[in-house]
Protein backbone atom coordinates (compact mmCIF):
# COMPACT_ATOMS: atom_id res chain seq x y z
CA UNK A 1 0.00 0.00 0.00
CA UNK A 2 1.00 3.76 -0.50
CA UNK A 3 2.36 4.70 2.85
CA UNK A 4 4.46 7.68 0.82
CA UNK A 5 1.38 9.74 0.71
CA UNK A 6 2.14 13.27 1.65
CA UNK A 7 2.38 13.64 5.20
CA UNK A 8 2.57 17.16 6.48
CA UNK A 9 5.29 18.47 8.83
CA UNK A 10 2.71 18.12 11.52
CA UNK A 11 2.63 14.72 11.45
CA UNK A 12 4.51 13.05 14.33
CA UNK A 13 3.75 9.49 13.94
CA UNK A 14 3.46 8.03 10.41
CA UNK A 15 1.85 4.60 10.92
CA UNK A 16 2.00 2.45 8.11
CA UNK A 17 1.45 -1.57 8.59
CA UNK A 18 1.40 -3.89 6.01
CA UNK A 19 1.15 -7.17 7.45
CA UNK A 20 0.87 -7.70 11.50
CA UNK A 21 1.28 -11.43 12.59
CA UNK A 22 0.80 -12.99 15.70
CA UNK A 23 2.34 -16.23 14.92
CA UNK A 24 0.66 -17.73 12.29
CA UNK A 25 -2.35 -15.66 13.03
CA UNK A 26 -2.71 -12.36 10.79
CA UNK A 27 -3.55 -9.47 13.14
CA UNK A 28 -3.79 -6.19 10.94
CA UNK A 29 -3.13 -5.57 7.44
CA UNK A 30 -2.56 -2.50 5.14
CA UNK A 31 -3.50 0.00 7.88
CA UNK A 32 -1.63 3.85 7.41
CA UNK A 33 -2.66 6.17 10.19
CA UNK A 34 -0.90 9.44 10.16
CA UNK A 35 -0.97 10.85 13.77
CA UNK A 36 -0.35 14.92 13.80
CA UNK A 37 0.57 17.12 16.04
CA UNK A 38 -0.85 18.42 18.74
CA UNK A 39 -4.33 16.68 17.78
CA UNK A 40 -6.50 13.76 18.94
CA UNK A 41 -6.89 10.87 16.67
CA UNK A 42 -9.57 8.14 17.48
CA UNK A 43 -9.25 4.69 16.05
CA UNK A 44 -12.90 2.95 16.13
CA UNK A 45 -13.97 0.01 15.18
CA UNK A 46 -16.00 -3.32 15.88
CA UNK A 47 -14.33 -5.67 18.85
CA UNK A 48 -11.33 -7.65 17.49
CA UNK A 49 -10.78 -5.14 14.81
CA UNK A 50 -7.09 -4.90 15.86
CA UNK A 51 -7.70 -0.91 16.79
CA UNK A 52 -5.68 -1.69 20.21
CA UNK A 53 -3.08 -3.92 18.06
CA UNK A 54 -2.30 -0.82 15.98
CA UNK A 55 -2.00 1.31 19.07
CA UNK A 56 0.44 -0.80 20.91
CA UNK A 57 2.48 -1.08 17.48
CA UNK A 58 3.04 2.78 18.28
CA UNK A 59 5.37 2.53 21.54
CA UNK A 60 6.74 -1.35 20.37
CA UNK A 61 4.18 -2.80 23.24
CA UNK A 62 3.42 -5.71 21.05
CA UNK A 63 7.28 -6.47 21.38
CA UNK A 64 6.38 -8.27 24.63
CA UNK A 65 4.03 -10.87 23.06
CA UNK A 66 5.18 -13.69 21.72
CA UNK A 67 4.92 -14.34 18.18
CA UNK A 68 4.93 -10.69 17.13
CA UNK A 69 6.11 -9.82 13.29
CA UNK A 70 5.51 -6.89 11.67
CA UNK A 71 6.09 -5.27 8.13
CA UNK A 72 5.42 -1.71 7.15
CA UNK A 73 7.47 1.13 9.23
CA UNK A 74 6.37 3.40 11.74
CA UNK A 75 7.71 6.82 11.32
CA UNK A 76 8.34 8.50 14.68
CA UNK A 77 10.08 12.00 13.78
CA UNK A 78 11.35 11.08 10.15
CA UNK A 79 13.08 7.96 11.98
CA UNK A 80 11.34 4.01 11.50
CA UNK A 81 11.02 2.79 15.50
CA UNK A 82 11.01 -0.54 14.05
CA UNK A 83 14.73 0.04 12.29
CA UNK A 84 17.01 -2.79 13.97
CA UNK A 85 19.49 0.30 15.10
CA UNK A 86 16.15 1.81 17.69
CA UNK A 87 16.37 0.85 21.30
CA UNK A 88 12.56 0.12 21.82
CA UNK A 89 13.11 1.10 25.98
CA UNK A 90 13.69 4.46 24.69
CA UNK A 91 10.83 4.52 22.56
CA UNK A 92 8.76 3.69 24.84
CA UNK A 93 9.69 7.02 27.14
CA UNK A 94 8.76 9.26 24.35
CA UNK A 95 5.90 7.88 23.55
CA UNK A 96 3.51 7.06 26.89
CA UNK A 97 0.95 4.67 27.03
CA UNK A 98 -2.71 4.96 29.34
CA UNK A 99 -4.60 1.27 29.94
CA UNK A 100 -7.24 0.32 29.39
CA UNK A 101 -7.73 -0.90 33.11
CA UNK A 102 -6.15 1.61 35.94
CA UNK A 103 -2.87 0.43 36.54
CA UNK A 104 -1.09 2.25 39.18
CA UNK A 105 1.58 0.62 40.95
CA UNK A 106 1.52 -1.15 44.55
CA UNK A 107 3.08 2.36 45.84
CA UNK A 108 2.56 5.50 47.13
CA UNK A 109 0.73 8.20 44.97
CA UNK A 110 3.49 10.22 44.49
CA UNK A 111 6.01 7.50 44.10
CA UNK A 112 4.10 6.31 41.21
CA UNK A 113 3.79 9.77 39.20
CA UNK A 114 7.49 9.86 39.85
CA UNK A 115 8.16 6.48 38.59
CA UNK A 116 8.93 7.42 35.13
CA UNK A 117 11.30 10.52 36.67
CA UNK A 118 13.14 7.92 38.24
CA UNK A 119 13.45 5.78 35.56
CA UNK A 120 15.03 8.51 33.40
CA UNK A 121 17.61 9.58 36.55
CA UNK A 122 15.88 13.02 36.24
CA UNK A 123 18.17 15.63 37.64
CA UNK A 124 15.61 18.22 38.61
CA UNK A 125 13.33 18.90 41.58
CA UNK A 126 11.26 15.23 41.79
CA UNK A 127 8.85 16.59 43.55
CA UNK A 128 8.39 19.90 41.50
CA UNK A 129 7.54 17.80 38.28
CA UNK A 130 5.47 15.16 40.42
CA UNK A 131 2.81 18.37 41.54
CA UNK A 132 2.98 19.59 38.01
CA UNK A 133 2.16 16.16 36.22
CA UNK A 134 -0.87 15.96 38.81
CA UNK A 135 -2.25 19.55 38.26
CA UNK A 136 -2.23 18.73 34.72
CA UNK A 137 -4.22 15.57 34.77
CA UNK A 138 -6.83 17.47 37.06
CA UNK A 139 -6.41 15.19 40.22
CA UNK A 140 -3.76 17.49 42.13
CA UNK A 141 -6.86 18.95 44.55
CA UNK A 142 -8.31 15.58 45.19
CA UNK A 143 -4.82 14.31 46.27
CA UNK A 144 -2.27 16.49 47.77
CA UNK A 145 -2.94 16.11 51.36
CA UNK A 146 -2.61 12.17 50.94
CA UNK A 147 0.19 11.94 48.38
CA UNK A 148 2.06 9.13 50.47
CA UNK A 149 -1.17 7.00 50.38
CA UNK A 150 -1.40 3.81 48.39
CA UNK A 151 -2.61 4.74 44.40
CA UNK A 152 -4.02 1.79 44.51
CA UNK A 153 -6.55 2.92 47.94
CA UNK A 154 -8.10 5.65 44.66
CA UNK A 155 -10.94 5.36 43.12
CA UNK A 156 -11.19 4.06 39.43
CA UNK A 157 -11.82 7.86 37.96
CA UNK A 158 -8.43 8.91 39.88
CA UNK A 159 -6.51 5.99 39.62
CA UNK A 160 -6.67 6.46 35.38
CA UNK A 161 -6.58 10.39 36.52
CA UNK A 162 -2.84 8.86 37.98
CA UNK A 163 -2.16 6.98 35.41
CA UNK A 164 -2.29 9.69 33.03
CA UNK A 165 -0.24 11.62 35.48
CA UNK A 166 2.78 8.82 35.56
CA UNK A 167 2.66 8.89 32.04
CA UNK A 168 3.05 12.45 31.45
CA UNK A 169 5.14 13.64 34.10
CA UNK A 170 8.16 12.21 31.88
CA UNK A 171 6.82 15.02 28.94
CA UNK A 172 6.37 11.95 26.03
CA UNK A 173 6.02 13.59 22.80
CA UNK A 174 2.99 11.48 22.21
CA UNK A 175 0.00 9.70 24.45
CA UNK A 176 -1.49 6.89 23.55
CA UNK A 177 -4.19 5.51 25.29
CA UNK A 178 -6.14 2.42 24.84
CA UNK A 179 -10.07 2.25 25.60
CA UNK A 180 -9.22 4.40 28.97
CA UNK A 181 -12.80 5.23 29.68
CA UNK A 182 -13.90 2.04 29.30
CA UNK A 183 -13.75 0.81 32.76
CA UNK A 184 -14.89 4.09 34.33
CA UNK A 185 -18.30 5.55 35.03
CA UNK A 186 -20.00 8.15 33.15
CA UNK A 187 -18.76 11.17 35.53
CA UNK A 188 -15.14 9.73 35.69
CA UNK A 189 -15.18 9.41 31.80
CA UNK A 190 -16.30 12.85 31.25
CA UNK A 191 -13.28 14.22 33.32
CA UNK A 192 -11.16 12.13 31.29
CA UNK A 193 -12.28 13.51 28.44
CA UNK A 194 -12.22 16.96 29.29
CA UNK A 195 -8.29 16.59 30.44
CA UNK A 196 -7.71 15.33 26.89
CA UNK A 197 -8.80 18.04 25.09
CA UNK A 198 -6.81 20.18 27.52
CA UNK A 199 -3.49 17.65 27.28
CA UNK A 200 -3.98 18.44 23.67
CA UNK A 201 -2.41 21.82 24.25
CA UNK A 202 1.00 20.18 25.07
CA UNK A 203 0.72 16.23 23.91
CA UNK A 204 -0.18 14.43 21.01
CA UNK A 205 -2.90 12.31 21.53
CA UNK A 206 -3.89 8.93 19.68
CA UNK A 207 -6.64 7.05 21.27
CA UNK A 208 -8.71 3.34 21.10
CA UNK A 209 -12.57 3.85 21.89
CA UNK A 210 -15.22 1.85 21.53
CA UNK A 211 -17.59 5.06 22.31
CA UNK A 212 -18.31 6.47 18.79
CA UNK A 213 -19.98 9.74 20.73
CA UNK A 214 -16.31 9.75 22.50
CA UNK A 215 -14.70 10.00 19.93
CA UNK A 216 -17.06 12.34 17.83
CA UNK A 217 -16.61 14.15 21.57
CA UNK A 218 -12.96 15.12 21.46
CA UNK A 219 -10.85 13.33 18.31
CA UNK A 220 -9.34 15.61 15.54
CA UNK A 221 -9.42 12.72 13.39
CA UNK A 222 -10.80 9.24 13.32
CA UNK A 223 -9.75 5.83 11.58
CA UNK A 224 -12.13 3.47 11.14
CA UNK A 225 -11.18 0.06 11.32
CA UNK A 226 -13.13 -3.19 10.30
CA UNK A 227 -12.50 -6.71 10.33
CA UNK A 228 -11.38 -8.94 7.18
CA UNK A 229 -12.67 -12.30 6.98
CA UNK A 230 -12.16 -13.50 3.55
CA UNK A 231 -8.93 -14.95 3.93
CA UNK A 232 -10.13 -16.98 6.70
CA UNK A 233 -8.49 -15.55 9.47
CA UNK A 234 -9.73 -12.17 11.27
CA UNK A 235 -7.27 -9.85 10.09
CA UNK A 236 -8.78 -6.17 10.91
CA UNK A 237 -7.58 -3.42 8.45
CA UNK A 238 -8.08 0.63 8.08
CA UNK A 239 -11.43 1.26 6.25
CA UNK A 240 -11.40 5.19 6.05
CA UNK A 241 -8.98 7.96 7.73
CA UNK A 242 -10.37 11.29 7.89
CA UNK A 243 -11.32 14.17 9.76
CA UNK A 244 -13.73 13.56 12.54
CA UNK A 245 -16.47 15.62 11.17
CA UNK A 246 -16.74 14.01 7.63
CA UNK A 247 -16.11 10.54 9.44
CA UNK A 248 -19.43 10.57 11.28
CA UNK A 249 -20.97 13.14 9.36
CA UNK A 250 -20.09 11.86 5.46
CA UNK A 251 -18.26 8.51 5.52
CA UNK A 252 -17.52 7.62 2.32
CA UNK A 253 -17.36 3.76 2.71
CA UNK A 254 -20.39 1.45 2.84
CA UNK A 255 -18.72 -0.06 6.29
CA UNK A 256 -18.09 3.47 7.55
CA UNK A 257 -21.72 4.04 6.98
CA UNK A 258 -23.08 0.76 8.62
CA UNK A 259 -21.16 1.23 11.45
CA UNK A 260 -21.51 5.23 12.29
CA UNK A 261 -25.43 4.42 11.55
CA UNK A 262 -25.64 1.68 14.44
CA UNK A 263 -26.08 -1.44 11.79
CA UNK A 264 -23.42 -3.53 13.74
CA UNK A 265 -21.41 -2.96 16.38
CA UNK B 1 -46.36 -33.79 31.01
CA UNK B 2 -48.14 -33.58 34.79
CA UNK B 3 -50.92 -30.88 33.76
CA UNK B 4 -53.44 -30.56 31.33
CA UNK B 5 -55.38 -27.45 30.42
CA UNK B 6 -54.03 -26.63 34.55
CA UNK B 7 -55.69 -28.91 35.59
CA UNK B 8 -53.75 -31.69 37.98
CA UNK B 9 -54.50 -35.74 36.73
CA UNK B 10 -55.63 -37.16 39.48
CA UNK B 11 -53.82 -40.42 39.01
CA UNK B 12 -50.49 -38.68 39.88
CA UNK B 13 -48.50 -38.48 43.09
CA UNK B 14 -48.64 -35.18 44.51
CA UNK B 15 -44.98 -34.79 44.00
CA UNK B 16 -44.96 -34.28 40.39
CA UNK B 17 -47.34 -31.37 40.87
CA UNK B 18 -44.23 -29.26 41.39
CA UNK B 19 -42.85 -30.68 37.67
CA UNK B 20 -45.72 -28.48 36.43
CA UNK B 21 -44.55 -26.34 33.09
CA UNK B 22 -46.66 -24.10 33.63
CA UNK B 23 -45.00 -20.65 34.61
CA UNK B 24 -45.53 -19.18 37.88
CA UNK B 25 -46.33 -22.72 39.08
CA UNK B 26 -44.07 -23.46 42.27
CA UNK B 27 -45.00 -26.18 44.96
CA UNK B 28 -44.05 -24.70 48.42
CA UNK B 29 -43.57 -28.17 50.40
CA UNK B 30 -40.66 -28.45 48.50
CA UNK B 31 -39.09 -26.19 49.59
CA UNK B 32 -39.29 -26.80 53.22
CA UNK B 33 -36.80 -28.43 55.72
CA UNK B 34 -36.61 -32.21 56.34
CA UNK B 35 -34.54 -34.13 57.81
CA UNK B 36 -35.81 -37.21 56.87
CA UNK B 37 -34.59 -36.53 53.15
CA UNK B 38 -31.71 -38.73 52.39
CA UNK B 39 -29.87 -36.26 50.86
CA UNK B 40 -30.34 -34.12 54.15
CA UNK B 41 -29.36 -37.40 56.38
CA UNK B 42 -26.24 -37.92 54.34
CA UNK B 43 -25.25 -34.20 53.79
CA UNK B 44 -25.12 -34.24 58.06
CA UNK B 45 -23.02 -37.45 57.80
CA UNK B 46 -20.79 -36.32 56.20
CA UNK B 47 -20.18 -33.37 57.98
CA UNK B 48 -19.64 -35.22 61.51
CA UNK B 49 -17.41 -37.50 59.51
CA UNK B 50 -15.29 -34.35 58.13
CA UNK B 51 -15.04 -32.69 61.53
CA UNK B 52 -13.95 -35.36 63.29
CA UNK B 53 -11.39 -36.55 60.88
CA UNK B 54 -10.27 -32.57 60.96
CA UNK B 55 -9.55 -32.66 65.11
CA UNK B 56 -7.88 -36.21 64.23
CA UNK B 57 -5.39 -34.49 62.02
CA UNK B 58 -5.03 -31.66 65.00
CA UNK B 59 -4.44 -34.71 67.88
CA UNK B 60 -0.62 -34.80 66.77
CA UNK B 61 0.21 -30.98 66.65
CA UNK B 62 -1.70 -30.52 70.19
CA UNK B 63 -0.37 -33.67 72.16
CA UNK B 64 3.27 -32.75 70.98
CA UNK B 65 2.82 -29.40 72.27
CA UNK B 66 0.88 -30.51 75.48
CA UNK B 67 3.83 -32.77 76.43
CA UNK B 68 6.74 -29.94 75.84
CA UNK B 69 4.48 -27.59 78.14
CA UNK B 70 4.34 -30.24 80.71
CA UNK B 71 7.80 -31.56 80.81
CA UNK B 72 9.79 -28.81 79.36
CA UNK B 73 8.11 -25.73 80.72
CA UNK B 74 8.77 -25.77 84.42
CA UNK B 75 12.59 -25.78 83.30
CA UNK B 76 12.02 -22.78 82.07
CA UNK B 77 13.58 -19.87 83.16
CA UNK B 78 16.53 -17.26 82.45
CA UNK B 79 19.05 -19.68 82.74
CA UNK B 80 18.30 -21.47 80.10
CA UNK B 81 19.03 -18.80 77.83
CA UNK B 82 22.57 -17.70 79.28
CA UNK B 83 24.21 -21.04 80.52
CA UNK B 84 25.89 -23.63 78.95
CA UNK B 85 24.45 -27.40 79.04
CA UNK B 86 25.06 -29.29 82.11
CA UNK B 87 27.34 -32.16 81.75
CA UNK B 88 25.94 -35.28 83.31
CA UNK B 89 25.37 -35.86 87.01
CA UNK B 90 25.26 -31.92 86.99
CA UNK B 91 22.40 -29.99 88.08
CA UNK B 92 20.77 -26.95 86.36
CA UNK B 93 22.76 -25.13 83.30
CA UNK B 94 21.31 -24.13 80.22
CA UNK B 95 21.48 -24.06 76.39
CA UNK B 96 22.32 -20.38 75.44
CA UNK B 97 25.21 -21.69 73.10
CA UNK B 98 22.64 -23.67 71.19
CA UNK B 99 20.56 -21.14 70.69
CA UNK B 100 22.83 -18.98 69.37
CA UNK B 101 24.46 -21.49 67.39
CA UNK B 102 20.97 -22.11 65.78
CA UNK B 103 20.36 -18.49 65.05
CA UNK B 104 24.05 -17.98 63.58
CA UNK B 105 23.62 -21.38 61.46
CA UNK B 106 20.38 -20.33 60.07
CA UNK B 107 21.85 -17.06 59.37
CA UNK B 108 24.30 -18.52 57.15
CA UNK B 109 22.24 -20.58 55.61
CA UNK B 110 19.91 -17.09 54.87
CA UNK B 111 22.80 -15.42 53.41
CA UNK B 112 23.60 -17.95 50.98
CA UNK B 113 19.95 -19.66 49.76
CA UNK B 114 17.76 -15.92 50.30
CA UNK B 115 19.90 -14.36 47.31
CA UNK B 116 20.76 -17.25 45.01
CA UNK B 117 17.25 -18.43 45.68
CA UNK B 118 15.45 -14.70 45.02
CA UNK B 119 17.33 -13.97 42.09
CA UNK B 120 16.82 -17.36 40.46
CA UNK B 121 13.22 -16.89 41.02
CA UNK B 122 13.73 -13.64 39.07
CA UNK B 123 15.05 -15.68 36.23
CA UNK B 124 12.26 -18.37 36.49
CA UNK B 125 9.41 -15.95 36.35
CA UNK B 126 10.50 -13.69 33.51
CA UNK B 127 11.69 -16.31 31.23
CA UNK B 128 9.23 -17.87 28.58
CA UNK B 129 6.87 -20.40 28.53
CA UNK B 130 8.83 -22.92 26.46
CA UNK B 131 12.19 -22.52 27.82
CA UNK B 132 14.54 -25.15 28.46
CA UNK B 133 16.87 -23.90 31.15
CA UNK B 134 13.77 -22.51 33.22
CA UNK B 135 11.69 -25.66 32.94
CA UNK B 136 14.79 -28.12 34.01
CA UNK B 137 15.90 -25.02 36.97
CA UNK B 138 12.22 -25.80 37.84
CA UNK B 139 12.08 -29.37 37.62
CA UNK B 140 15.41 -29.65 39.54
CA UNK B 141 14.17 -26.82 42.29
CA UNK B 142 11.25 -29.69 42.82
CA UNK B 143 12.86 -32.78 43.33
CA UNK B 144 15.29 -30.92 45.52
CA UNK B 145 12.13 -29.70 47.90
CA UNK B 146 11.63 -33.39 48.87
CA UNK B 147 15.91 -34.03 48.98
CA UNK B 148 16.02 -36.34 52.22
CA UNK B 149 18.23 -33.73 54.52
CA UNK B 150 20.71 -36.28 55.17
CA UNK B 151 21.68 -35.96 52.15
CA UNK B 152 22.14 -32.42 52.45
CA UNK B 153 24.46 -33.24 55.43
CA UNK B 154 26.28 -35.82 53.81
CA UNK B 155 27.16 -33.12 50.68
CA UNK B 156 28.26 -30.94 52.76
CA UNK B 157 30.36 -32.80 54.99
CA UNK B 158 32.42 -34.34 52.01
CA UNK B 159 32.30 -30.67 50.29
CA UNK B 160 32.99 -28.84 53.53
CA UNK B 161 33.77 -30.51 56.43
CA UNK B 162 36.90 -33.04 54.88
CA UNK B 163 37.89 -30.07 52.92
CA UNK B 164 38.21 -27.44 55.52
CA UNK B 165 39.53 -29.75 58.03
CA UNK B 166 36.76 -29.97 60.72
CA UNK B 167 33.21 -29.49 61.40
CA UNK B 168 32.23 -26.05 61.32
CA UNK B 169 29.14 -23.48 61.41
CA UNK B 170 30.20 -22.67 57.82
CA UNK B 171 29.43 -26.48 57.25
CA UNK B 172 26.17 -26.21 58.51
CA UNK B 173 25.33 -22.97 57.00
CA UNK B 174 25.86 -24.60 53.61
CA UNK B 175 23.87 -27.92 54.38
CA UNK B 176 20.54 -26.03 55.90
CA UNK B 177 20.96 -23.60 52.89
CA UNK B 178 20.54 -26.68 50.79
CA UNK B 179 17.33 -27.38 52.11
CA UNK B 180 15.60 -23.74 52.39
CA UNK B 181 16.83 -23.24 48.76
CA UNK B 182 13.95 -25.09 46.59
CA UNK B 183 10.79 -23.54 49.08
CA UNK B 184 12.64 -19.81 48.25
CA UNK B 185 13.02 -20.38 45.06
CA UNK B 186 9.00 -21.65 44.25
CA UNK B 187 7.33 -19.22 46.64
CA UNK B 188 9.03 -16.66 45.32
CA UNK B 189 8.63 -17.29 41.26
CA UNK B 190 5.06 -17.62 42.73
CA UNK B 191 4.75 -14.19 44.11
CA UNK B 192 6.29 -12.67 41.35
CA UNK B 193 4.35 -14.11 38.50
CA UNK B 194 1.35 -13.46 40.72
CA UNK B 195 1.96 -9.53 40.06
CA UNK B 196 -0.82 -8.52 38.11
CA UNK B 197 0.16 -8.16 34.13
CA UNK B 198 -1.36 -4.85 34.18
CA UNK B 199 1.31 -3.60 36.36
CA UNK B 200 3.93 -5.10 34.44
CA UNK B 201 2.33 -3.75 31.31
CA UNK B 202 2.38 -0.23 32.87
CA UNK B 203 6.32 -0.43 33.94
CA UNK B 204 7.02 -1.60 30.31
CA UNK B 205 4.91 1.16 28.95
CA UNK B 206 6.47 3.67 31.13
CA UNK B 207 10.03 2.56 29.45
CA UNK B 208 11.44 0.20 31.95
CA UNK B 209 13.88 -1.97 31.24
CA UNK B 210 14.13 -5.68 32.63
CA UNK B 211 16.27 -5.09 34.98
CA UNK B 212 14.12 -1.50 36.58
CA UNK B 213 10.57 -3.39 36.06
CA UNK B 214 12.05 -6.49 38.22
CA UNK B 215 13.79 -3.80 40.65
CA UNK B 216 11.28 -1.21 40.92
CA UNK B 217 7.89 -3.04 40.05
CA UNK B 218 8.13 -6.74 40.55
CA UNK B 219 9.77 -7.08 43.43
CA UNK B 220 8.82 -4.93 45.80
CA UNK B 221 5.49 -5.88 44.98
CA UNK B 222 6.11 -9.58 45.16
CA UNK B 223 7.72 -9.05 48.56
CA UNK B 224 5.55 -10.24 51.09
CA UNK B 225 5.00 -13.36 49.04
CA UNK B 226 8.73 -13.67 49.01
CA UNK B 227 9.24 -12.88 52.73
CA UNK B 228 6.63 -15.82 53.38
CA UNK B 229 8.46 -18.19 51.42
CA UNK B 230 11.70 -17.45 53.25
CA UNK B 231 10.06 -17.78 56.49
CA UNK B 232 8.68 -20.98 55.77
CA UNK B 233 12.16 -21.96 54.96
CA UNK B 234 13.59 -21.04 57.59
CA UNK B 235 11.45 -22.67 59.88
CA UNK B 236 12.09 -25.82 58.10
CA UNK B 237 15.70 -25.50 58.66
CA UNK B 238 15.93 -24.46 61.86
CA UNK B 239 14.38 -27.93 63.02
CA UNK B 240 16.69 -29.81 60.84
CA UNK B 241 18.87 -32.34 63.23
CA UNK B 242 20.51 -34.93 60.72
CA UNK B 243 22.61 -32.13 58.19
CA UNK B 244 23.91 -30.51 61.12
CA UNK B 245 25.03 -33.83 62.79
CA UNK B 246 27.55 -34.30 59.56
CA UNK B 247 28.42 -30.74 59.36
CA UNK B 248 28.23 -28.29 62.28
CA UNK B 249 28.35 -31.21 65.08
CA UNK B 250 28.06 -30.00 68.58
CA UNK B 251 29.95 -27.79 71.26
CA UNK B 252 29.53 -27.56 75.00
CA UNK B 253 31.22 -24.17 74.90
CA UNK B 254 29.89 -20.53 73.47
CA UNK B 255 30.92 -19.37 69.64
CA UNK B 256 33.27 -16.99 70.90
CA UNK B 257 34.68 -18.95 74.06
CA UNK B 258 38.27 -18.62 72.33
CA UNK B 259 38.05 -14.69 72.36
CA UNK B 260 36.74 -14.27 68.84
CA UNK B 261 33.85 -15.28 66.88
CA UNK B 262 34.85 -18.42 64.99
CA UNK B 263 32.98 -19.62 62.66
CA UNK B 264 35.03 -22.45 61.34
CA UNK B 265 34.85 -24.52 65.06
CA UNK B 266 32.04 -27.21 65.83
CA UNK B 267 28.98 -25.18 66.64
CA UNK B 268 26.12 -26.34 68.85
CA UNK B 269 22.72 -26.36 67.78
CA UNK B 270 19.10 -26.45 69.48
CA UNK B 271 18.16 -29.71 67.15
CA UNK B 272 21.63 -31.66 67.94
CA UNK B 273 21.60 -30.73 71.93
CA UNK B 274 17.79 -32.23 71.60
CA UNK B 275 19.15 -35.35 69.84
CA UNK B 276 22.01 -35.84 72.35
CA UNK B 277 20.07 -35.12 75.10
CA UNK B 278 17.10 -36.61 74.47
CA UNK B 279 18.38 -40.23 74.56
CA UNK B 280 20.55 -39.66 78.48
CA UNK B 281 20.62 -41.55 81.06
CA UNK B 282 20.62 -38.67 83.35
CA UNK B 283 17.23 -36.71 84.10
CA UNK B 284 18.69 -33.00 83.95
CA UNK B 285 19.66 -33.65 80.58
CA UNK B 286 16.61 -35.30 79.25
CA UNK B 287 14.62 -32.64 81.30
CA UNK B 288 17.06 -29.98 79.41
CA UNK B 289 15.95 -31.76 76.12
CA UNK B 290 12.40 -31.24 76.63
CA UNK B 291 12.70 -27.47 77.61
CA UNK B 292 15.18 -26.99 74.23
CA UNK B 293 12.44 -28.79 72.28
CA UNK B 294 10.03 -26.25 73.81
CA UNK B 295 11.79 -23.61 72.72
CA UNK B 296 12.82 -24.87 68.88
CA UNK B 297 9.18 -25.12 68.96
CA UNK B 298 8.30 -21.58 69.85
CA UNK B 299 11.37 -20.19 67.82
CA UNK B 300 9.52 -21.57 64.84
CA UNK B 301 6.04 -21.01 65.62
CA UNK B 302 7.01 -17.55 65.53
CA UNK B 303 8.80 -17.52 62.20
CA UNK B 304 5.92 -18.98 60.66
CA UNK B 305 3.86 -16.69 62.54
CA UNK B 306 5.99 -13.68 60.69
CA UNK B 307 5.55 -15.31 57.33
CA UNK B 308 1.70 -15.70 57.91
CA UNK B 309 1.38 -12.31 58.78
CA UNK B 310 3.63 -11.45 55.60
CA UNK B 311 0.70 -12.81 53.08
CA UNK B 312 -2.10 -11.47 55.06
CA UNK B 313 -0.68 -8.10 54.15
CA UNK B 314 -0.15 -8.90 50.33
CA UNK B 315 -3.62 -10.06 50.36
CA UNK B 316 -5.15 -6.48 51.66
Amino acid sequence: MDCDGQNGKDVVIDCCINDLHYGSFKAVRDTHIPIKKQKITAFIGPSGCGKSTVLRCLNRMNDIVRGFRFSGHVHFGGRDIYHPSIDAVAVRRHIGMVFQQPNPFAMSIYNNVAFGLRLNRYKGSVAEKVEEALKRAALWNEVSDKLQKSGLSLSGGQQQRLCIARAIATDPKVLLMDEPCSALDPISTRKIEELMLELKTHYTIAIVTHNLQQAQRVADETGFLYVDTSEGGRTGYLVEFGDSKQIFEDPQQQHTKDYIGGAFS
Amino acid sequence: MAVIGGQLKPDLPAKFAGDSNMPGQINVEELEKSLLKPRTIFNQLLIVFVTVLTLTALVPLFSVLWMLLWKGGHNLSLAVFTQLPPSPMEEGGGFGNAILGTFVIVSIASMISIPIGVLTACFLSQSETGSGLASTVRFAAKVLTGFPSILAGVFAYGALVLTMGGYSAIAGGVALSILMLPTIVLTSEEAIRMVPKKMKEAAIGMGATDTQLMWMVLLPTAIPGIMTGVMLALARAAGETAPLLFTALFSNYWLGSSGHIDLRQPTASLAVLIYNFAGAPFDNQTSMAWTAALILVVMVLISNLIGQLFSRRQIN
